[in-house]
């Protein structure tokens, strides 16, 4: 269990055993290999990149080529127990749209996102005058994938906004889960929402 | 080479007057299939997979067969550790009817005139030839296979079959296929016909003992291969490089590497089909349409098995849309369907060359078959 990706960890303990779940940009497969092998999940994931895809048919896991923008049209209204979209929210071209499919063919929605108004990066843009470069956003501007920058407070924002109920949000820290101020102090957060 | 050579065996069935009643009401019979097989039957019979080869394929899937310079067209997945273990599944593969390559095609004795069928062959279609496969399925006391797959005709035959029989499959593996022919498909078989039926030679079908339409027959087998290839595989393989000269030779004869390779090709190919069985076949692959008698979607109403779709980036013949339109549908019906799209310049014989990507896909597929 240690060597578990903590958001992954997480993300397992919020999702009840025997569900349907589709993991949206699930790369090699790890969460939903996890997941069936944990909880006894149904799992599917969409995955742009072909490398992957090996590595998920490999696993076991039921998966798509393809990209996320487009991908959730494919499946009826409330296919899925949970939507896991950990991690790709800030890659995807539209996020608002891609939420509200995910929430249409998914009873529940996981949502991992990086936050970009971390305490490291908030002292970066103050006393260095760049864009920041931290744990949680390793790259330069010139190559990074994101494409999308947003705190956690933007995303409670976001949902509060359209009437998207927050069950659950868990945010981490360097090394472990932050309870106290997480918008300054955490790099990551999870969300268990739903419509 | 091996010292165990693959024999090929033969089933015959439907004698009169119990013909099989084709799609088109017609009657046949008797019906021989000649099939392959590979690797052993386990004791609850659980381990057999069903391959169905292309059009211009045959049974002889895999192994070698006596006197072969070249093993079966799907050698490099079907053997002992290969993506279609033989170690470990029994591998059955027959040819169609229609065909020319041992089982009953318009080239067969009909046994009502002593005479080839020729012409009098019914037209049939890709039902029916599952249909015929389901007999052998039966006769070799198979109930359910572990897997049916194919790439091209052979796809559309797997993905034909999970719908006709749901109850007997528990997966299948569809490769550079579609749900129907389209008809950029079906305009490129036409040409091929028609290049068959204007060689005097064809003489109406009824060509048997004499002299074949062997020129008809190699411009159909020349057009196949362009839409085989990708332009990129072409430039690749062959660009402008000149055959056996120095410079053009401002006639008519051949200039292009490209121009001997077809004719080499169509040559050969002349050698191994029958004319009309080129024409019963691509009839039968432009007749098909999953969706004939309702929408996609609802074609794929109680289908069971599970699947896995592959396709190529530069096959133009059978393009990777067509196979995301068939996911979509599978997908709206709840099915466990996996889809990739594999970058290649192969074209559509990737299906035949590609296949690093192909049996790691296809190894582990069937790992995860319960």
């Amino acid at each position: 269990m240690n060597d578990i990706r903590i958001d992954h960890k997480f993300i397992i303990e919020m999702i009840e055993p025997n569900s349907h779940v589709l993991d949206l940009g699930c790369g090699d497969g790890t969460l939903l290999d996890l997941l069936m092998k944990r909880k006894n999940c149904h799992a599917t994931g969409i995955e742009i990149d072909e490398k992957e895809i090996y590595k998920c048919v490999e696993r076991g896991v039921t998966v798509s080529h393809g990209d996320v923008d487009t991908g959730l049209a494919d499946y009826s209204d409330k296919r899925f127990d949970y939507v896991i979209l950990n991690e790709s929210l800030q890659e995807i071209l539209n996020p608002e749209k891609v939420i509200s499919e995910a929430l249409r063919v998914g009873k529940r929605v996981i949502v991992g996102i990086p936050n970009f108004c971390n305490i490291a990066s908030r002292l970066q843009i103050f006393f260095l005058g760049q864009v920041p470069v931290t744990k949680g956003l390793p790259y330069k501007w010139y190559n990074t994938p994101n494409l999308r920058f947003l705190s956690i407070k933007d995303f409670r924002h976001f949902c509060a906004e359209r009437s998207i109920t927050v069950e659950r949000e868990r945010a981490i820290g360097l090394r472990k889960e932050v309870f106290f101020k997480r918008n300054l102090f955490a790099y990551i957060a999870i969300f268990l929402i739903r419509k | 080479m091996s010292e165990n050579f693959v024999e090929p065996q033969f089933f015959t069935f439907a004698q009169p007057p119990n013909e099989l009643v084709l799609k088109s009401g017609v009657k046949l019979g008797p019906v021989t299939l000649a099939y392959e097989t590979y690797g052993k039957l386990n004791a609850d019979r659980s381990n057999a997979i069903l391959i169905f080869h292309a059009l211009t394929g045959d049974a002889h899937a895999a192994g070698w067969q006596k006197g072969d310079k070249s093993p079966g067209w799907w050698d490099a997945m079907i053997g002992p550790g290969k993506a279609f273990d033989t170690d470990k599944y029994f591998v059955i593969c027959s040819n169609v009817i229609g065909g020319c390559k041992g089982s009953t095609g318009p080239a067969s004795i009909n046994p009502a005139t002593g005479k080839p069928y020729g012409l009098s062959f019914p037209v049939i279609t890709i039902e029916d030839m599952i249909v015929a496969q389901k007999h052998l399925i039966d006769y070799l006391g198979i109930k359910q296979l572990l897997s049916a797959s194919g790439g091209s005709m052979g796809g559309l035959m797997a993905l034909k079959w999970a719908v006709m029989y749901p109850g007997t499959l528990r997966s299948s593996i569809l490769i550079a296929t579609n749900y129907r022919h389209t008809a950029q498909q079906i305009a490129l078989h036409e040409v091929a016909r028609q290049a068959i039926m204007s060689d005097p030679d064809w003489q109406n079908g009824d060509y048997y003992g004499k002299s074949v339409p062997a020129r008809g027959l190699a411009v159909s087998r020349m057009i196949g291969h362009i839409t085989y290839m990708s332009e990129r595989s072409m430039e690749e393989k062959f660009g402008r490089k000149l055959q056996n000269k120095e410079k053009l030779g401002y006639d008519f004869s051949h200039d292009f590497e490209v121009e001997g390779y077809l004719k080499y090709r169509s040559d050969n190919f002349v050698q191994r089909f029958d004319a009309n069985s080129y024409l019963y076949l691509s009839k039968a692959l432009d007749y098909f349409d999953l969706a004939e008698d309702t929408d996609l979607q609802k074609a794929f109403k109680g289908v069971k098995s599970k699947f896995l779709i592959v396709t190529f980036t530069s096959d133009w013949l059978y393009p990777s849309y067509q196979s995301k339109e068939m996911v979509k549908a599978m997908k709206a019906n709840n099915l466990d369907v996996s889809y990739i799209e594999i970058a290649t310049d192969y074209g559509h014989d990737s299906f035949l060359v590609e296949i690093e990507g192909q049996s790691k896909l296809v190894t582990h597929f069937l790992n995860n078959v319960k």
